[in-house]
């Protein structure tokens, strides 16, 4: 995905060619995401989970929730945390061993999205304060690649996390103990949206694909909450943006935020 | 990294922050051209109570081999924190956020190093921080782009950083580690003042969208600042008294 051959300076020519003309590779236009395919429940075993489809990008979350030990200093919150792996069969160049710096980041972007955004309500999730606390692991698998796992890792997660059923727990002889037939939905607070924006040449393109992701000069991830601000960016890539792209990107991800929102939106209720 | 302490006014009602400053005031900043002796090009910032040293060693061969890139150089970039730079000791191993910081500043630096004119070559980065104040990366970005002239790489324009954010519902300058740990939101911005490009952007903490282009406008004003220190610590080294 990183070196360039030859076939990918023509994809680039061609996609900036297209751009020129004001469209793209795929048919969409500029600030069209692609098509976003959520199941939800797909691996029952998981308290929650979500595959999502983003275009060809295909990512599967599953949400466990078990009673952890507090940090030492934050003995009055539960633990949020939420990881992103590429599996081997997801692309060709992916290898196995040790997560590489792209990977590195994009799990710690997916989780700094949803963390900042404060979606699940960690001050609820402790069963006795300093003793126990209620930890939430969102673990994304990417299966299939075709660019843009920053959104897609990001939906999965969320879809998966607003469906999840939370078991409740006392504690019994200073342990935790399950309480039969008490499950109940996560608290969430809020929807976090990822909206992942490239530039190619001077023209910014919402959600890029596989071709348009290896033919960008940079990126940036804005992810936005409910009440339509910006908590948290990331911007990548080997070329700069100007303040005002910058201020049009935060524009762009309020606007696309607020639909794809809609959507997961619409698979909380199903779910209940 | 510190302690935080709930009771702590990070604002009070005269405008003036827990550490004395004003709300668009940086902390001190002291920039040092050169100073390694074996080092191609060499800073050393201190930016607050951030100290940061920087080596730049390239354009040389690249080891391994099949790093190299037969179009252009290739830009390395390796952050590292020391085990005794913050409150509780740090493990030496590169934790996974000193990874997503170097691959951060190095994609900061491309856009300002004319890479192109040295293929099948690698221009090294090091960055150790000495000592951690909050800040780090934008004050380890600043000096690194000096020790890239430094080290007479051929450059565009040089990568000036600085955080804003927000504290007690006020867009601020420069946030330090209290305000960090305790505040609303911390956006790091990497700016080349000559060419006006935004080269690295971060931001954690939640911002209404008037804060968030208040807060970009304000980070990008203080990396013109910034650009000026880096500058002069360049004048100094080669054009300053041996004296100084």
């Amino acid at each position: 995905m990183t070196s360039d051959s030859v076939i990918d300076e023509l994809k680039k020519a061609q996609i900036l060619e297209l751009l020129e003309q004001g469209k793209r590779v795929d048919g969409r236009t500029l600030d069209e995401p692609r098509k976003i395919c959520i199941e939800i429940n797909a691996i029952p075993k998981a308290n929650g989970s979500a595959r999502v489809y983003l275009g060809d990008t295909q990512v599967l979350c599953g949400v466990k929730i078990q009673p952890d030990k507090p940090f030492p200093d934050v003995g009055d919150k539960g633990m949020f945390m939420c990881t992103a792996e590429l599996l081997p069969l997801s692309h060709p160049t992916v290898e196995t061993g040790p997560p590489q710096a792209p990977v590195i980041e994009l799990a710690r972007v997916v989780d700094r999205g949803i963390r900042e955004s404060h979606m699940v309500d960690v001050s609820d999730l402790v069963i006795e304060k300093d003793k126990s606390v209620v930890g939430v692991f969102a673990d994304v698998v990417a299966i299939d690649y075709d660019g843009n796992l920053f959104d897609a890792c990001s939906y999965a997660a969320t879809a998966a996390l607003l469906t999840s059923k939370t078991p409740t727990w006392e504690m019994v002889d200073d342990q935790p103990s399950v309480v039969e037939g008490a499950d109940k939905p996560l608290p969430v607070t809020t929807i976090p949206v990822s909206v992942t924006m490239g530039k190619i040449g001077n023209y910014i393109v919402v959600d890029p694909n596989g071709d348009e992701w290896d033919s960008m000069d940079s990126r940036v991830t804005i992810t936005t909450d409910s009440d339509g601000n910006i908590c948290a960016l990331q911007k990548g890539g080997s070329d700069g943006f100007t303040q005002d792209e910058i201020n049009q990107c935060g524009e762009l991800s309020i606007k696309v935020g607020a639909k794809i929102r809609e959507q997961l939106k619409s698979v909380q209720q199903e779910s209940q | 990294m510190g302690g935080r302490d709930a009771t702590m006014v990070l604002l009070d009602e005269n405008g003036i922050r827990c550490d004395g400053r004003k709300i668009d005031e940086p902390r001190r900043i002291m920039i040092k051209a050169g100073g390694l002796k074996n080092a191609d090009g060499s800073a050393y910032i201190e930016f607050g109570d951030n100290k940061i040293l920087v080596g730049v060693f390239g354009p040389r061969d690249v080891h391994p081999k099949h790093m190299s890139d037969t179009d252009t150089g290739i830009l390395r970039v390796r952050y590292h924190m020391e085990p005794f730079s913050v409150g509780e000791r740090k493990r030496p191993a590169p934790s996974r956020r000193e990874i997503e910081i170097s691959k951060v500043i190095k994609e900061a630096l491309e856009p300002a190093v004319m890479l192109e004119k040295f293929p099948r070559t690698a221009v090294d980065v090091f960055i150790e921080v000495l000592q951690a104040d909050g800040g780090t990366r934008c004050a380890a970005l600043t000096a690194a782009s000096v020790a890239l002239a430094d080290a007479g790489i051929p450059m565009r324009d040089m990568v000036a950083a600085i955080a804003s954010g927000k504290v007690a519902d006020t867009i601020i300058l420069d946030v330090n580690n209290e305000e960090d740990q305790a505040g609303q939101a911390d956006m790091p911005v990497g700016y080349m003042p000559s060419l006006k490009k935004i080269t690295l952007l971060q931001l954690d903490g939640v911002l209404t969208p008037e804060e968030y282009k208040k807060c970009v406008d304000v980070g990008v004003k203080g990396c013109e600042v910034v650009y000026e220190l880096q500058k002069k610590a360049l004048h100094d080294k080669y054009f300053g008294n041996k004296g100084d």
